[in-house]
């Protein structure tokens, strides 16, 4: 099906002031009589405040508040605390001042009397769990991911005595799922492979850190946040605030990167309120790049082992994953399950045992990262698909092939279905384009004290969701208002989804008008711009939007011409007779008639079944014409599959463990393209932030004080332009996702974990070394090589 | 200090001279009379009016200097330890410089001084009196037509979160001033100090190329 807007390439209206640096961030925006707030962050990894005097600090001149755990909220573990005497992280917030200038609360920081009792604390969930094993929360270790309440697990000695230091010890597990019989699969496999896995906790690093500006005016709180959502962060704001939606604003209309980690409300923006509240002043908090790494979200590394069967074919017939979560001081994500989906999605293994355990840590707030659980999961099983077709004599990608999903899969003990699948026709494509037949003939070819390297991974994440509300407008200027509640996080995904709207209704780009990032906009309510979802979900709302407003403008120009709606249709800004174009009405026209007749007409009512933030939008937007409200209804089966495949070829120096990856293809199926260029971005940056986390990224603790190594750029150096391919190429399969009015699906996480696994994939073919491991750093290849053992134990984190 | 740099960026593979730039740095601010603590180093003022509720901490004291910004002399009060990051987004208004480390690792704060691109984060104001400085709101000429660089930039979709494209927006028009034909390769070597998180990094040269293919 032909578009005029979808699958085409356009300039959002944000990108000018992006390369002009006009773009307002928070710290960009200034309020008079603005003041600066620092916060005192815990020195230890877990500790008791026992005295705290701030009576010489707040003396200060120039200081013009406190605020402490007595002024915020008590929230229970393992939810994450705003303010608290009970730290349970090194860097957790227990005060803010606020004072005329930054230095002068910094200067007063320093005035507080405080005294800590340091608390036991631990940084290997596997000491958590060993019998007497410290609990990072006094409420217990486990936590279920996302469900469930914390609880108390330990193992015995005697599973960690069998277990040795080469394998993850597998005592009961909190969460366990079987699909079939493990243990009959694997007595029957030609092939079984059984490793012990990492992968590291790594941080999110978004260039902008997350400063906040607060102001209370007439009853109203205003907070200007980074974040990666709008219309998402609004019902949690208003509850943190205890303030209704009408009196809430948020804006967002840009956002330095997030990558999962400005999702949701975050504990800064509410401390930042309260004290504008608490002293009468705008407040801005200049979060500093050191406070990221404690306060920035941390992705939940993994322990695990996974035992994988395979029958001659090369067809995995079983499947065992334990997963032993670590997270921090809080509930965390559901990564660990999110991975054992993948498994099951992914290498659809006849028959599946999973078994995981979240454990809480005092390290810092763990989060979900792009593409939560997928992602490191790639990272560890593409290789091992490597290691599997090398020992059975099948072809790489054709073991990939044999073993992925089509439409009709049905994964898990849920029984979970897809909206479409294209996992094989990207594989085909992707070998295709990056010429696989010859390109693996290079395999292993040396250059004096280099090699080749030939990889290839693939990754999945669930990228649509439905049920939220779609907004637009027809003014009296002529022109569409689509109104977006998608957050900016640099997709331009806002922009590309209310191209959906227009589309519906024949409008032209020109005269379309998306307006975001600021709730006086009056904004509908939709999902958090992560999981890769806004594509999928906010078609789907716009498309309901953009519909209803063609059904009323159809119904308008019956009644005012005569006749049936059906005899009307609408476009090019207008509603018009299909016999008769003489009978027409313009969207000015129709704009204007609107806000006469009023009622359902300009938005004064509207259905009940919208969302409470759309209604509290409506109060912004009744009158400016016709108004268009509708909540997505339409029917939707099974997980909306963004799928990802990545090929790549390294030359590895042998001498120094360094490489460089001289060529990286990507293809993705996603669906109809919607945006070309925005779908090329997300492919590139994917790959670049997954060669991150496949050979770069992670976090290290100091073990014996519990003090992070990595509070700086240059410790967990994101990859730089010399570090990633000078040209990347990207596809995509192009199929329709029928679960989508336009057949458009999200990939901007896959994008990442095909990349990250499709280095690994290349560095393990030049080493002939499965690491088993993320990251993989020169150190660990020089060691393989040179047939010396790593400088950690295979389980150890924290490096 | 900035005139010892011949390159326009730091070799980040023997990254000796950034380094000397920001032990340089650091001595200037414990010169200028300030206490060499994290507090030195924060911003201080919002916007330049005066601050009398506040008194001031040792070295703080401002003093009225001249200095060239995109081609014109501006009178600010700056105090000894004050960065030039400091004194463009909160005393000139000039926020598209931005802040991504305040450290100068990131190169969100990239600008060019006397034509040669500098971590405005770890500049001392009152060590670029005689110097001229060009910012992101400055490479397009005094009159703010948009630069080549930035024209291709919105062609190629360059940017995604925005918040580093000023710095890479200016190291790409530095490379083009010294340089107005480069390779590839050349364009990556300019760029090498300028971290994008989105990973946009092809996008950049992409653009920064055609730019200098219409220049």
């Amino acid at each position: 099906m032909a578009f005029n807007l979808i699958g085409k390439d356009f300039t959002p209206h944000d990108v000018r002031p992006k390369v002009l640096g006009t773009g307002k961030y928070t710290e960009d925006f200034r309020k008079e009589g603005m003041c600066y707030m620092k916060m005192l962050l815990c020195p230890m990894p877990s500790a008791n405040v026992t005295s705290f005097d701030a009576s010489e600090a707040l003396a200060m001149p120039g200081v013009l508040g406190i605020l402490t755990a007595d002024d915020v909220p008590a929230v229970e573990e393992p939810s994450y605390p705003m303010l608290t005497n009970k730290p349970r992280q090194l860097g957790m917030p227990i005060a803010a001042i606020a004072a005329e200038t930054e230095s002068i609360a910094a200067d007063a920081l320093e005035k507080i009397k405080v005294a800590y009792e340091p608390q036991p604390f631990v940084l290997d969930p596997l000491e958590s769990l060993y019998p007497g094993g410290t609990n990072a929360l006094e409420s217990g270790n486990v936590t279920g991911g996302g469900e469930g309440p914390i609880h108390t697990v330990k193992w015995t000695a005697r599973d960690f005595a069998e277990a040795g230091d080469e394998k993850l010890p597998m005592g009961a597990a909190p969460v366990e799922w079987n699909v079939g019989d493990v243990e009959t699969a694997f007595a029957e496999a030609a092939l079984i492979i059984d490793e012990p896995f990492v992968t590291a906790s790594s941080t999110h690093q978004a260039m902008e850190p997350r400063s906040v500006l607060s102001y209370w005016e007439n009853g109203k709180c205003y907070i200007h946040g980074s974040s990666q959502s709008q219309s998402w962060m609004m019902p949690g704001l208003a509850r943190m605030m205890d303030v209704s939606l009408d009196n809430l604003v948020y804006i967002a209309e840009y956002c330095g990167g997030g990558f999962g980690a400005k999702a949701s409300p975050y504990a800064v923006q509410g401390m930042t309120a309260f004290m504008a509240k608490k002293i009468n002043r705008p407040v801005m908090l200049r979060v500093t790049r050191a406070e990221e790494y404690h306060l920035g979200g941390t992705r939940p590394g993994f322990q695990g082992q996974i035992k994988m069967g395979f029958d001659q074919t090369g067809k995995m017939t079983a499947a065992d994953l334990y997963i032993v979560q670590s997270g921090g001081p809080n509930r965390g994500s559901g990564d660990y399950s999110a991975a054992a989906g993948a498994v099951a999605l992914v290498y659809t293994p006849t028959n599946m045992r999973f078994r995981g355990a979240a454990v809480v840590t005092n390290k810092p707030w763990h989060v979900s990262q792009r593409g939560p659980g997928q992602n490191q999961i790639a990272c560890i099983i593409e290789p091992l698909l490597d290691r599997a077709a090398k020992e059975l004599g099948i072809d790489r990608i054709a073991i990939r092939d044999l073993n992925a999903p089509d439409a009709d899969v049905i994964f898990t003990d849920r029984e979970s279905t897809v909206t479409s699948m294209y996992l094989k026709d990207a594989f085909q494509m992707g070998s295709e384009l990056f010429n696989w037949e010859e390109k693996k003939k290079l395999s292993g070819q040396r250059n004096g004290t280099k090699v080749i390297g030939v990889g290839v991974g693939s990754a999945y994440h669930s990228a649509g969701s439905n049920g939220f509300d779609g907004l637009i407008s027809i003014r009296p200027d002529g022109k569409l208002y689509v109104h977006s509640g998608v957050g900016n996080l640099g997709t331009y995904s806002y922009a590309g989804t209310s191209r959906a709207a227009a589309e519906v209704l024949g409008c032209s780009w020109e005269n379309t008008v998306v307006l975001n990032g600021d709730s006086r906009h009056g904004l509908p309510w939709t999902l958090a711009q992560f999981g890769s979802n806004s594509t999928f979900t906010n078609t789907r709302t716009n498309y309901a939007a953009g519909n209803k407003a063609k059904e009323m403008l159809q119904n308008l120009a019956a009644q005012e011409f005569g006749g049936a709606a059906e005899d009307y249709d609408v476009a090019d800004e207008k509603v018009f007779a299909k016999a008769d174009s003489a009978k027409a009405m313009t969207f000015a026209e129709a704009a204007q008639k609107a806000i006469e007749l009023g009622g359902e007409w300009d938005g004064h009512e509207y259905p009940d079944n919208l969302n409470d933030v759309t209604k509290a939008a409506m109060s912004t937007v009744q009158g400016v014409g016709l108004v268009a409200a509708a909540k997505d209804e339409m029917p939707k089966e099974g997980s909306v599959p963004g799928m990802a495949t990545g090929y790549c070829m390294i030359e590895l120096d042998t001498e120094t463990g360094k490489f460089e990856i001289l060529e990286y293809h990507s293809v993705a199926d996603c669906g109809t393209v919607m945006h070309p260029k925005g779908l090329e971005q997300q492919l590139r940056g994917g790959a670049v932030m997954g060669i991150g986390e496949a050979v770069l990224d992670r976090m290290v603790y100091d073990p014996q004080n519990g003090l992070c190594a990595t509070v700086g750029l240059y410790q967990t150096k994101p990859p730089t332009i010399l570090d990633v391919p000078s040209l990347m190429e990207m596809s995509a399969v192009n199929k329709p996702d029928p679960q989508n009015p336009f057949g458009v699906k999200g990939v901007g996480e896959p994008a990442m974990g095909c990349a990250a696994s499709a280095l690994l994939s290349a560095i393990s073919d030049a080493t002939g070394t499965y690491f088993n491991r993320t990251p993989v750093d020169p150190d660990m290849i020089i060691n393989a090589l040179a047939g010396q053992p790593q400088s950690f134990k295979p389980l150890q984190v924290n490096v | 200090m900035q005139k010892k740099f011949s390159s326009d960026r730091y070799d980040p593979l023997g990254s000796d001279r950034d380094a000397l730039s920001r032990r340089h740095f650091i001595k200037g601010v414990i010169a200028a009379g300030t206490v060499a603590g994290a507090a030195g180093l924060m911003t201080s003022c919002s916007d330049g009016s005066d601050n009398s509720e506040g008194a001031p901490a040792a070295g703080s004291v401002e003093r009225l200097v001249s200095i060239n910004v995109n081609g014109n002399v501006r009178r600010v009060d700056v105090m000894p330890n004050e960065t030039l990051a400091q004194t463009l987004r909160n005393k000139l208004s000039l926020t598209g410089t931005k802040l991504g480390c305040d450290r100068g690792s990131c190169g969100a704060c990239t600008v060019m001084i006397d034509g040669v691109t500098q971590n405005s984060c770890s500049v001392l104001t009152h060590t670029v009196r005689d110097a001229s400085v060009v910012t992101v709101e400055g490479v397009g000429g005094a009159n703010g037509e948009i630069h080549p660089v930035q024209q291709a930039m919105i062609e190629e979709l360059a940017p995604q979160c925005g918040y580093c494209t000023p710095g890479q927006v200016v190291s790409g028009v530095a490379l083009l001033q010294r340089n107005p034909n480069p390779t590839r390769e050349e364009v990556r070597q300019a760029l090498a100090g300028n971290l994008c998180r989105c990973g946009a990094y092809n996008n950049y040269v992409n653009a920064i190329v055609k730019a200098a293919g219409s220049a």
